[in-house]
């Protein structure tokens, strides 16, 4: 197991050059990004000059890339345009992404497992088409449509959350913002689970575990959800990384300042060092959360071994 | 000009992020509340704040409060009066002699003197420095010394040779040519005086901006928010009337909107496009929509052959006659945009030069005299024309759309324009400033300060720094240098309306409409207004 770690260490070595290059490239051939400072009115020739050797951005893209690596090795992300180095702002954001991330992998985890097993074992009853038709809808309806109506009628109709909230969100503070954001991963698990569980309840080890004495709990719990649950787990890994990244749209409704709104930000003004710095850690988590996954199989069926 | 819509609106203005703290339980932000501090909502400003390096609404908003210039401009009527300034006195246009009030001092104690402008003044002109609003200084004799034009180019001096302290409270200005109505610009932010603490400590001073203005800063959060308080020593007449504001950063100007409906906030200065049709009712008297100095034009690539000439002229002017602003303007912007009648913009009011009737039938929809006019010029150029904007901000898409629907109907013809979108605002003006157009393109233009000479010498003088058209007119460029040069406002004010006129016979560009600022405010405070350059004067507004 540990010389696995490792081997699958190594392979990310590549795969985080190659996938930062190619970011970097799409950023930075989008265009000159300074002419985007001066809004409407033209840059004046020297002022954008020394704006790009500040950010090195005269240098052929290669050396630009080779120049932002070695920074990045030693730390520095460069500075945002307005100033601020990219380090800070990702010092802010990334924790708050964290926190909603995890309320929503929690909720989406504990909801989605849980509907997941009940409509499972309750096939074709009229319990699970409900759910089922729930899941449907929710899959169906853009986040943007669901976030917004809630916040309305939550934050302006009934008065009962904030809509937007504070610049340092609490857990409590990003319930509501997390549900929504987990409502579509939410939806898919449930399904998957319910798949998954219906398959195995008419498995062999099942019968025998019943034909055994088990009792029901037992046997749900220990044999036939630990099994059941691979599929989710490669499923919930990879959105770890989604949820982190791609709340954009559940950022903006409601105001959180994390990493979706920085990239944004970023994107919208044509801010490289921000939207490079900041996918470049993306990556990383992306990486790191597959490893993680690819680890607990093995601890979900023990017929699983790593060498 | 600051562009809006660089994120919200350069021409537009920016947007944002934030904070609520109230209600659920209000983060450290503060929640305002019954402590007579105004909360308002607020864009993360695109650049440091530093005062000459600010062209945007989110960043001019707090210099606004914590800087006062030599002048200000009132917010009502947009005229330039004293306010650190005690006389700018001048004999030919050229030599000013600037004598500064006593008794001013910055926030951290320091008096503001003559040589807290002549520091700031050669700091923001000085090309190492990098300060996107360094043009606003190129008047001031030495300017091509600190700051050359051309790229690589070594400055050869330190300082502005125009510029020399003659004590305490008084320092001299000579600029390179004649302007009469300079002292009138002097309002705009990137004028302001800089304390010794700006040189000294810079990171420091960039972490909590100290000015000399209404308001100090208690606490500033970069792109998370900033609170102010009344600076008790102000020595201006301007002081605030409640006693702090709150800024939060919003990343989206409907969670403001929907914030204020909740009761979180007090004023948004932007109504999101979306909610333009539903804030009368939502907001009734609370919603403000009034102009700013903001003209959004479409121009010409008059470097391409099939726009110049006398075909091109009627070409150009047939277009403008086929667009039918008023259609578009209450449509599509529910009367947040009025159509232009001129090069200029209301602003100014009448005795500042704006004239709405001054472009006439030629900016009026009258698609059968469009259509001759296109006839007799030939045709359009290669039968069809584009119109090319970025589409990533404002409601630019939609309106661009309107107009070619209009071209179209006037000429009876399915594609004669059709609209070429362009992802990103920076990509878009990197082709506008590599004269990449071959139609129509948008331009825009936000007011620098509120005078006639910035709504014409920047956009149509020869080689002007926006001069996005490439338009050349030795008429045009001959009245601006005379109008400049004319002593009486009266008299140089008439002068450049006839420069306008010029412009309304040759069209490098079709003026379409006038841009309104919009705000909402809640109903725990009174007395909102917005001043020309539509940011709230936050002064003057009422708690409770």
């Amino acid at each position: 197991m540990g010389r696995y770690v490792i081997r699958r260490l190594v392979q990310m070595v590549p795969v985080f050059l190659g996938a930062t290059f190619l970011i970097f490239v799409m950023v930075y051939a989008i265009g000159d990004p300074v002419s985007g400072l001066f809004g409407d009115r033209g840059p004046d020739p020297a002022t954008a000059q020394a704006l790009r050797e500040e950010f090195d951005l005269d240098e052929p893209l290669p050396l630009q890339y080779v120049l932002y690596m070695g920074k990045i090795f030693t730390g520095d992300f460069g500075t945002a345009f307005n100033g601020q180095p990219v380090t800070q702002l990702m010092e802010h954001a990334f924790p708050i992404s964290f926190r909603l991330m995890l309320v929503a992998l929690v909720l989406e985890v504990v909801l989605g497992i849980a509907l997941g097993v009940i409509t499972g074992l309750r096939r074709g009853r009229s319990l699970d088409t409900s759910v089922l038709v729930a899941t449907l809808v929710v899959i169906a309806v853009p986040t943007f449509v669901l976030g917004t109506t809630v916040q309305y009628v939550l934050g302006v109709k009934l008065g009962w959350i904030d809509p937007a909230v504070s610049p340092d969100p609490r857990l409590d503070e990003l319930l509501v913002p997390g549900l929504i954001l987990s409502l579509v991963s939410l939806a898919y698990v449930t399904r998957l689970t319910r798949t998954s569980v219906a398959e195995n309840t008419r498995a062999d080890y099942i019968r025998t575990a019943h034909a055994k004495g088990l009792p029901r709990r037992r046997v749900t719990v220990r044999h036939l959800l630990r099994n059941s649950l691979i599929p989710v787990v490669t499923y919930l890994g990879a959105d770890v990384g989604n949820l982190m990244a791609g709340a954009i749209v559940t950022e903006r409704i409601f105001n959180i300042q994390g990493v979706g709104y920085q990239l944004f930000q970023g994107i919208l003004r044509q801010n490289s060092p921000t939207v490079v710095g900041f996918v470049v850690v993306l990556v990383l988590i992306f990486l790191l959360a597959n490893l993680l996954v690819d680890v607990l199989y093995a601890v979900l069926d023990p017929r699983i071994r790593y060498v | 000009m600051r562009p809006r819509a660089r994120l919200c609106s350069v021409i537009a203005g920016t947007a944002a992020l934030a904070l609520a703290a109230a209600a659920c339980g209000g983060g450290d932000g503060g929640s305002g509340g019954g402590d007579g501090v105004v909360r308002a909502s607020w864009g993360d400003p695109q650049h440091p704040l530093e005062p000459a390096n600010t062209n945007e609404v989110q960043g001019g908003k707090v210099l606004d409060m914590i800087f006062r210039g030599l002048k200000r401009y009132d917010p009502e009527s947009g005229e330039a009066e004293d306010a650190m300034a005690e006389s700018i006195e001048t004999d030919d246009q050229r030599h000013f002699t600037v004598t500064i009030e006593d008794g001013w001092t910055f926030q951290d104690g320091t008096p503001v003197t003559a040589e807290s402008y002549v520091d700031a003044w050669n700091y923001g002109a000085h090309v190492d420095n990098a300060q996107v609003a360094s043009y606003f200084f190129q008047f001031i004799e030495g300017y091509d010394e600190v700051h050359p034009t051309e790229e690589g180019q070594r400055p050869t001096a330190d300082t502005l040779s125009g510029l020399e302290v003659k004590d305490d409270r008084t320092f001299e200005v000579t600029l390179s040519e004649p302007f009469s109505l300079w002292p009138e610009t002097l309002g705009y932010a990137a004028y302001a005086p800089l304390p010794r603490a700006f040189f000294d400590d810079h990171e420091g001073w960039l972490a909590k901006p100290v000015g000399n203005g209404p308001y100090k800063i208690d606490s500033y959060r970069q792109s998370q928010g900033m609170t102010l308080s009344r600076y008790a020593d102000y020595a201006g007449p301007d002081r605030p009337r409640n006693n702090g504001v709150e800024l939060r950063v919003y990343t989206d100007n409907n969670t403001a909107y929907t914030d204020l409906q909740a009761g979180n906030l007090d004023v948004i200065d932007d109504v999101p496009a979306g909610q333009l049709a539903n804030a009368e009712n939502d907001l009734g008297d609370r919603y403000i929509n009034q102009p700013a100095g903001i003209i959004q034009t479409l121009s010409f690539p008059l470097y391409d052959r099939g726009w110049r000439g006398e075909e091109g002229r009627k070409l150009r002017q047939g277009l403008s006659m086929a667009i039918d602003r008023e259609q578009i303007t209450s449509r599509i912007f529910h009367d947040t945009r009025t159509p232009a009648g001129d090069f200029t913009s209301p602003v100014l009011g009448d005795n500042g030069g704006f004239d709405r009737g001054l472009c006439g039938d030629v900016c009026s929809y009258d698609p059968d005299r469009a259509k001759d006019l296109i006839d007799e010029a030939g045709g359009l150029p290669g039968g069809s024309v584009t119109i090319t904007s970025n589409v990533d901000t404002g409601s630019h898409r939609q309106w661009m759309d309107a107009v070619c629907n209009s071209v179209n109907n006037a000429l009876d013809q399915r594609d004669a324009c059709t609209v070429n979108p362009v992802p990103t605002f920076a990509d878009f003006r990197n082709r506008v400033a590599g004269h990449e157009m071959n139609g129509m393109f948008r331009t825009g233009w936000q007011m620098d300060y509120p005078l006639i000479q910035n709504f014409l010498q920047p956009l149509y003088y020869t080689d002007a720094s926006s001069n996005d058209s490439g338009y050349s007119s030795g008429e045009f460029d001959d009245l601006i240098d005379r109008a400049n040069a004319q002593g009486d406002e009266g008299e140089a004010i008439d002068t450049f309306k006839d420069a306008e006129r010029v412009l309304v016979h040759d069209m490098p560009a079709v003026p379409l409409w006038y841009q309104n600022g919009t705000a909402g405010f809640s109903e725990r405070v009174s007395d909102v207004r917005l001043n020309p350059f539509s940011v709230p004067v936050f002064t003057d507004i009422k708690v409770g």
